[in-house]
């Protein structure tokens, strides 16, 4: 086991030797293209003769679809064309899971924003002035938009399969226990934006075949194609899918959203087709997290041992199903946390309404778990007088515990360990004592001067999460990577062929990483990532790196063998007497034979389809089964400075301890935990899509706010890598965790410092102050 | 859309005169957002940006004169020790890259009811100058403001300056926002004192719907002041002017709930404000 410890990693000094091997800090070949500026993003494709593609959307959140009038907009002068459902030619529903979502809307509009029709043109202005020339005329309908009332068996169907999209049972242990000290409460998690930075783009170009080729930012190349080619009524083979520059996804990319539009646009208008959404169309254009009601009641010994817990969560699914089965599976498997509970009972519900779709996003249903069991398991502390981090050590999973779904957990799980790192790290130094000293941008308001020390108060909040990472619950989830060897005018050179999509993660360095370490070789060359070959797969749920080292180890090692197959013939040795060593191979009486000699005969090709350990699917009365392929694990301590009189926070120090298995990339590693660390700080302070009757009340980084540089504080990371003996190097999924505990940590925080019981995040400042009555549910509680 | 490039102030106000409907642009802050948003789509753009006498400011008669095109950043390192009210909003303003372009010509001319330049302005009680082919004219910023995003700036006019005393006394802006930079205010508030003259200036943002000066509050505490010599021999200001004054500041205000805060979170939070903001200011004023 090794810790690395970092702030802030200094990269190589220029001429430095980096191994840029597995566990060297290697540096991204894109990374000094992004930071000059010089990057080409999606939004930056181009094509002679392309034409500009729009989307006609559904102001309403509800409406029977009554009539699109396409004529007006077809007379401006540079319209190619106006598509409706009708202008579909195959499948005219799509979606991840099911495929409940229209390609264009039919009948009736579910959420504002649904696509209504497209729009091609020869310029983004004209396509603009033609989708307002579009005239679609809708019957509005009310809308389902409160999840609990969506629910009950009384409510108007959304969809005619009902409003309940899945309802996850967990039954473990004995049903009626009882305990001593019992702490009850109901927590909301609004609706976070994934707020990537490049919003959705794509450049569409129909082919001599009749088919398409489609060059697009997404998270899954070939779930796209499968979702293009069946609206297509086309062949797989006949939609070719090539990634361009990602702009970051944080799972809004793993759906849909123009890719199907571009193609049909495409094929229509026989020219290539370039679609970007604006800033506002992508609040509209992908999925969110989902909004969420969690009811728990904890029971536990006056020694702190966790007797029972019970939980129900609502989760608002919006208008489409998109992963909405997956993250119920989550919240619901995961729901009580990384802890050993003997008795559990989980009612997970996922919903259709009215709102805004909701599927995946970084931390994918256990993000909302988290930060109900974590507020519970504060509130059991402070009832039984015990330190936070005592009661949760106590009652920590650790390598060998059970899940409560039956599991056992067989790997690494040191939970206690990393909050007692947390616990112990070094604290920040205190508040000056002294109020009326303007000290800029360092207490609550930040810039804005609003307090000098007045109202201010610290607090310190912990938790911990956890999280799967992987396709579960039975799911066939596998990589697929072609590696080839040649011989190059420098020396030998590995070629990578994958689906697999560089979001800003790093795959692109651990690809490079893992093969230069396998071969022991220098050049590696990574082709753009497209259909050409099998499925990698998703770059999410913390996944890719797992699947695509263990994909890339596996054909790496068929090459040697065939290597040392050439080398036995050459040698007239048999196989087993020689050896592999950094690149060369090695026989009997000191023979070497390097890489170019071998590869005299001719280039080595693999092709490896990869899968991680099998999972079950869970038995839907109990929850019972091996559903998971790996855990997770981060914590966090969060220490906060509030103004109490405004409401305000400023976060002065976030410590981070997290499981990585093995660090494969080990300055990327702490950028990940950093950016992971920062979304959960927006979940908890600023960061929501506001919904009032189905409308997206503030789509624009204007009202919807992310953290600041000034919001953000020093973080000190502290990674553990114990390797898990079932993955590929021992790692484990990076992405996901530090995501998950961030929020509950401040909160706690915040809650320290004012007393208060704040049961909604994010946290708003008339709740800190007091005066919501929802969000200030209970008063102080001390 | 045309778009129109006047090199000098008086082709400025020539095109403007002829084409009233031109929406005047400098640093494009607000301008190019509404653009993008779709929000609105002008016949035409009149670009102020590269008329010098805009970038200008000067001192005469007592009073600055500051051009309408100076930017946040400029007035911050140029005029922060005489406007310092003024220029604890511009630092409040977006990031480094907007205070570079914006401009505070521009904050007034979209009138919005959470312009960061509004409440030090107030407080201090400068003026707007308008200028069309027609003529200059003078308005006191609290008759300036109309209504949301509306002012009484006539379709053929320019604004080319505000016009203001340097701080007589000792001056406080505060901001409240959800994130520590880069935010809208939820409710801002200014304050100036003028021991001389023994007047006390303030202003509300984003607490009513146009940016409003908060007169209650103001007479309260000159009458305070005067009636115990404190101006002449300051003192700790006593709990109950200091509650009185945030109270009346609080009367003065008429907020709406919207995406950015509540109606009540509004009023309490500029009480907090302003008797904050006070009390810096009237500790300010016992040091000096």
């Amino acid at each position: 086991m090794s810790t690395l410890t970092g702030q802030t990693r200094e990269p190589a000094a220029p001429g430095a030797r980096t191994g840029n091997g597995i566990g060297d800090d290697a540096r991204r070949p894109d990374g000094t293209q992004k930071v000059a500026g010089r990057f080409a993003f999606s939004s930056d494709l181009w094509a002679d003769g392309m034409v500009w593609g729009a989307t006609v959307r559904s102001p309403h959140p509800r409406a029977r679809l009554i009539s699109v009038d396409p004529s007006e907009a077809l007379r401006i002068a540079g319209v190619y064309c106006v598509l409706t459902h009708e202008d579909v030619p195959g499948q005219k529903t799509f979606g991840l899971e099911v495929a409940d979502q229209p390609v264009l809307a039919m009948g009736e509009v579910r959420y504002q924003g649904e696509a209504v029709a497209l729009v091609a043109a020869d310029s983004p202005e004209t396509a603009r002035r033609a989708v307002a020339a579009v005239r679609v005329e809708y019957q509005p309908l009310v809308p389902v938009v409160d999840p609990m009332k969506a629910m009950l068996p009384t409510a108007e169907k959304v969809h005619p399969s009902g409003n309940i999209v899945r309802h996850f049972k967990l039954r473990s242990g004995d049903p009626l226990a009882e305990a001593p000290v019992v702490v009850s409460g109901e927590y909301e998690v609004g609706m976070q934006d994934q707020a990537f930075l490049g919003p959705e783009s794509g450049l569409a170009v129909p082919a001599d075949d009749g088919g398409v080729d489609l060059q697009v930012a997404t998270q899954w190349l070939h779930v796209d194609r499968r979702q293009v080619a069946a609206a297509l009524g086309l062949p797989e083979d006949k939609v070719r899918l090539a990634l361009a520059g990602v702009g970051g996804a944080f799972g809004a990319r793993e759906d849909v959203s123009l890719q199907i539009h571009l193609c049909l646009l495409a094929l229509r208008t026989g020219r290539p087709v370039k679609m970007v959404y604006s800033r506002e169309e992508s609040f509209f254009g992908h999925v969110h997290r989902h909004p969420a009601r969690l009811r728990y009641v904890h029971g536990a010994g006056r020694d702190g041992r966790l007797v029972f817990v019970k939980a129900e969560m609502v989760f608002d699914g919006g208008a489409y199903m998109s992963s909405t089965r997956a993250v119920i599976g989550n919240a619901g498997t995961l729901g009580v946390g990384p802890y050993v509970v003997p008795n559990v009972s989980v009612d997970a519900y996922g919903l259709y309404t009215n709102n805004p779709p909701c599927g995946a996003m970084r931390g994918f249903g256990a993000v909302q778990a988290c930060f109900a069991y974590e507020a519970q398991m504060d509130r059991l502390a402070e009832e039984l007088g015990m330190h936070p981090v005592e009661l949760r050590s106590l009652n920590a999973m650790a390598q060998g515990s059970l899940m409560p779904t039956g599991q056992v957990v067989d790997s690494p799980a040191p939970v206690a360990d990393l909050l007692r790192r947390v616990w112990q790290a070094p604290l920040p130094p205190p508040l000056p004592a002294v109020a009326g000293v303007a000290t800029e941008g360092l207490l609550p308001g930040g810039m804005a001067n609003t307090t000098h020390g007045e109202g201010v108060v610290r607090g310190t909040g912990y938790a911990v999460g956890f999280k799967n990472v992987g396709f579960s619950e039975g799911y066939d989830d596998y990589t697929t990577v072609r590696v080839s060897l040649a011989a190059g005018p420098d020396g030998p050179v590995a070629t990578v062929q994958s689906a697999a999509c560089e979001l800003g993660q790093g795959l692109v360095t651990v690809e490079t990483q893992v093969v230069r370490s396998e071969l022991g070789l220098s050049d590696v060359v990574l082709e753009t990532a497209d259909t050409r070959v099998g499925s990698a797969g998703s770059s999410s749920a913390s996944r890719q790196t797992y699947m695509t080292a263990g994909a890339l180890r596996e054909a790496c090692a068929r090459l040697r063998a065939g290597l040392l197959a050439r080398a036995a013939a050459r040698l007239g040795v048999p196989e087993p007497d020689l050896s592999w060593a950094h690149g060369e191979v090695l026989g009997p009486e000191r023979a070497v034979l390097g890489l170019s000699e071998l590869l005299e005969a001719g280039p080595l090709e693999e092709t490896v389809e990869w899968r991680h350990r099998p999972t079950q699917d869970v038995d839907p009365e109990t929850g019972q089964g091996d559903a998971h392929v790996q855990y997770c694990f981060a914590a966090h301590r969060a220490v906060v400075d509030v103004d109490t009189e405004l409401g305000l926070v400023k976060v002065v120090q976030i410590d981070t301890a997290q499981d990585v298995g093995k660090a494969i990339n080990p300055g990327a590693v702490i950028g990940q935990i950093h950016g992971g660390t920062t979304q959960g700080l927006g979940l908890a302070l600023m960061e929501e899509i506001q919904i009032d009757a189905g409308r997206v009340r503030n789509p624009s980084f204007t009202d919807y706010l992310i953290p600041t540089i000034l919001d953000v504080p020093p973080m000190r990371v502290q990674v553990l890598e114990l390797a898990d003996p079932h993955a590929p190097y021992g790692l484990r999924g990076v992405g996901e965790a530090p995501t998950i505990s961030s929020t509950p940590a401040i909160v706690a925080a915040v809650r320290a410092a004012t007393g208060r019981r704040l049961a909604r995040v994010p946290l708003r400042p008339q709740d800190i102050v007091g005066l919501d009555e929802a969000g200030a549910e209970g008063g102080p509680s001390r | 859309m045309d778009f129109h490039y006047p090199r000098s102030w008086a082709d400025a106000l020539a095109l403007k005169a002829e084409h009233p409907e031109a929406v005047p642009i400098a640093g494009g802050t607000d301008v190019m957002v509404e653009l993008n948003f779709n929000r609105r789509r002008p016949a035409a753009l009149l670009d102020i940006s590269a008329v010098p006498e805009l970038a200008q400011w000067d001192r005469a008669d007592g009073h600055l004169r500051v051009g309408a095109g100076v930017s946040y950043t400029r007035l911050v390192r140029e005029l922060g020790p005489q406007l310092p009210g003024l220029a604890m909003a511009a630092r409040t303003v977006g990031s480094p890259q907007i205070r570079n372009r914006g401009t505070v010509g521009g904050n007034l001319g979209s009138a919005s009811p959470a312009g960061d330049a509004h409440p030090p302005l107030l407080a201090g009680r400068a003026s707007v100058e308008l200028a069309s082919v027609r003529g200059t004219r003078l308005v006191p910023l609290d008759e300036f403001f109309t209504g949301p995003k509306r002012s009484v700036l006539a379709a053929d006019e320019l604004i080319s300056a505000f016009v203001v005393r340097p701080a007589p006394g000792p001056e406080q802006f505060c901001k409240v926002g959800t994130r520590n930079a880069m935010v809208i205010a939820v409710a801002s508030f200014a304050v100036s004192l003028d021991p001389e003259r023994g007047r006390v200036g303030t202003g509300i943002g984003s607490a009513a719907p146009t940016p409003r000066r908060a007169g209650g509050a103001e007479e309260f505490l000159e009458a305070e002041l005067a009636a115990a010599g404190m101006w002449q021999r300051p003192r700790p200001l006593p709990g109950p002017v200091l509650d009185r004054f945030a109270e009346l500041v609080t009367a003065s205000a008429s907020p709406i709930d919207d995406v950015r805060g509540t109606a009540a979170y509004r009023r309490h939070a500029l009480a907090v404000m302003a008797r904050r903001a006070l009390s810096w200011a009237w500790a300010d004023l016992m040091r000096n």
